[in-house]
């Protein structure tokens, strides 16, 4: 009977908040015993990629320092040359830091980057004590090499790594 | 007197500051995580084994917190005001009556700090003291938002304070004395609840209204809007609130408990006394969750609502109650008939009813513009 309404919806309301008590398990994560997965397109700490032959994929053009909203990135590049070999092309980057406190963590970067050299991964675990610490350098960002003797900067044969971004496989990717 | 009541005295009574003082931080926990599950989320889990440690954070937390006095209150009512707040619900629970009496050398010791045969008296004159702490807080704040926080939160108080004592002369009625104790002793064959439950419902929501507490806790919203009585207040003070708040949730549980549904009372309390306040903490904790089960569930009240609900629903509704109690009462003495005795809970029950059509009626009326 509606008239009595305020009394039975007032239970109604009682009824579904102890249903959520007893029956329905929290949604709670226990941090940091558990945590959650990242979704797939996740933009966290950024790495330099390397390809499979070992040799960087950065270039040292700065498009991504050009396009970083908050000027994160400082890039100076040198003169790749076969003795002393870091990219392929002319160019590398020599100095390549991201400071990952003015980072923003939108992927400007990562869409800028002609040769996809800077990516940003999965781990936002990200902590310093000092300000100074947060300043990521080359070192820090770059992928490990894949196999031990693919360390950069090496010796290559003359003549064969003279392009600095890689032919366009397919122009629609 | 000799020293031996005095020592008696002041030891019940050190208890049962320390009972309150330690059952306002776990009550804080039990709200916490009981409201966190109704919200499908875990609450402190973290400080010590399921978060049971984190009222002693807080706590310690607040005392090392700055206690700014701003420049224009007024000092001796700024400081008094807490304190009263927080005296007089710690002094509502020196007439509950926790259990009957047990035997310890040689002295037989009642579970009761004071026995005073006008209990229910005492107790509303001590709620109604209580308002002063909070209109003096509003006052001495020298804010104007603060002191139309502070009427606002004591109006309310004293608007359902009568529906209050309407209900504790139901209680009255039923338990023949205004002692605690007789009461409870009157309960001994069937608890009043069973009697009066309306009464008993109205008694919970006029009580819910008095510690400002959800659905009627618009007072306590407006603190989150930085218009209410006690937002000059930082630190140590604020926690006299904070405390004063759930200390008298705590008693008024006790005293729902004590009133309507038997108090002290429970199997085998007669052979083992000491089976009397676990009796009466187990009927707390049950009332304190419906607390807490009401907070999580029902949105806040608007304030002209609130006072209308209050006045013009209440008022009428316990004095219906009050007239249908003693009537039924009568009638059973005088015809020795106990049908009368229970045309009580019947009549209650349809006055209830009627009460919420009237509700709905003018709710629905208000709601198709024609007021």
């Amino acid at each position: 009977m509606s008239v009595f309404s305020p009394i039975i919806e007032l239970g109604r309301g009682l009824g579904e908040t102890f249903r959520s008590f007893v029956a329905e398990p929290t949604v709670t994560y226990q941090y940091p015993e558990e945590k959650r997965t990242v979704r797939q397109r996740y933009r966290g700490r950024h790495t330099l990629r390397r390809y499979e032959n070992g040799l960087e994929k950065c270039i040292g053009c700065s498009l991504c320092a050009a396009a970083c909203p908050s000027n994160a990135i400082f890039v100076e590049a040198s003169e790749n040359t076969d003795e002393k070999r870091f990219s392929p092309g002319q160019r590398y980057a020599s100095t390549y830091e991201i400071n990952m406190l003015r980072c923003i963590y939108c992927g400007f970067c990562e869409d800028a980057c002609p040769t996809e050299a800077i990516v940003l991964g999965d781990n936002y675990e990200l902590s310093f004590t000092d300000r100074r610490h947060a300043i990521y350098t080359k070192e820090l960002l770059l992928e490990p090499v894949p196999v031990a003797d693919m360390l950069t900067p090496r010796q290559t044969d003359a003549g064969v790594y003279t392009r600095s971004v890689p032919e366009m496989q397919d122009s629609t990717d | 007197m000799d020293w031996t009541v005095w020592l008696e005295i002041t030891i019940k009574g050190a208890i049962l500051c320390f009972i309150l003082l330690g059952g306002f931080a776990y009550l804080t926990w039990y709200e916490r995580r009981a409201l966190a599950r109704m919200q499908v989320r875990v609450g402190p889990n973290r400080a010590g084994p399921q978060g049971l440690l984190q009222p002693i954070a807080d706590a310690v937390k607040l005392i090392f917190k700055e206690e700014y006095t701003p420049p224009h209150v007024y000092k001796v009512v700024f400081v008094i005001a807490p304190v009263l707040t927080v005296v007089s619900s710690l002094i509502l629970a020196a007439v509950i009556p926790l259990g009957t009496s047990f035997n310890l050398f040689g002295r037989e010791i009642w579970l009761y700090v004071s026995n005073i045969n006008v209990g229910i008296l005492y107790v509303m004159s001590i709620a109604s003291v209580a308002v002063y702490g909070i209109v003096l807080a509003g006052w001495s704040s020298n804010n104007k938002y603060a002191m139309l926080g502070g009427i606002r939160s004591s109006a309310q108080m004293v608007s359902y304070e009568l529906a209050l004592g309407l209900c504790f002369t139901i209680a009255i009625l039923l338990g023949n004395s205004m002692n605690l104790i007789d009461i409870v002793n009157a309960q001994r064959g069937l608890w009043f609840v069973v009697v009066q439950p309306v009464g008993a419902l109205i008694f919970w929501i006029a009580t819910l209204a008095e510690v400002n507490r959800a659905p009627f806790d618009m007072p306590e919203a407006e603190q989150e809007l930085t218009a209410g009585f006690h937002s000059e207040y930082s630190g140590m003070k604020f926690a006299l609130f904070f405390m004063a708040e759930y200390q008298k949730m705590i008693v008024v549980s006790m005293l729902l408990a004590t009133l309507f549904f038997g108090g002290y009372l429970g199997p085998w309390v007669d052979q083992y006394p000491l089976l009397g306040p676990v009796y009466l903490f187990a009927k707390v904790i049950i009332l304190l969750f419906g607390m807490i089960w009401v907070r999580a569930t029902w949105p806040r009240i608007r304030y002209d609502r609130l006072m209308s609900f209050g006045w013009k629903i209440l008022i009428p509704l316990t004095l219906a109650l009050a007239f249908i109690t003693a009537t039924g009462i009568l009638l059973a003495q005088e015809l020795n008939n106990q049908i009368y005795f229970w045309s009580i809970p019947v009549l209650s029950i349809i006055s209830l009813l009627i009460a919420t059509a009237v509700v709905y009626h003018d709710l629905r009326r208000k709601a198709h513009g024609r007021i």
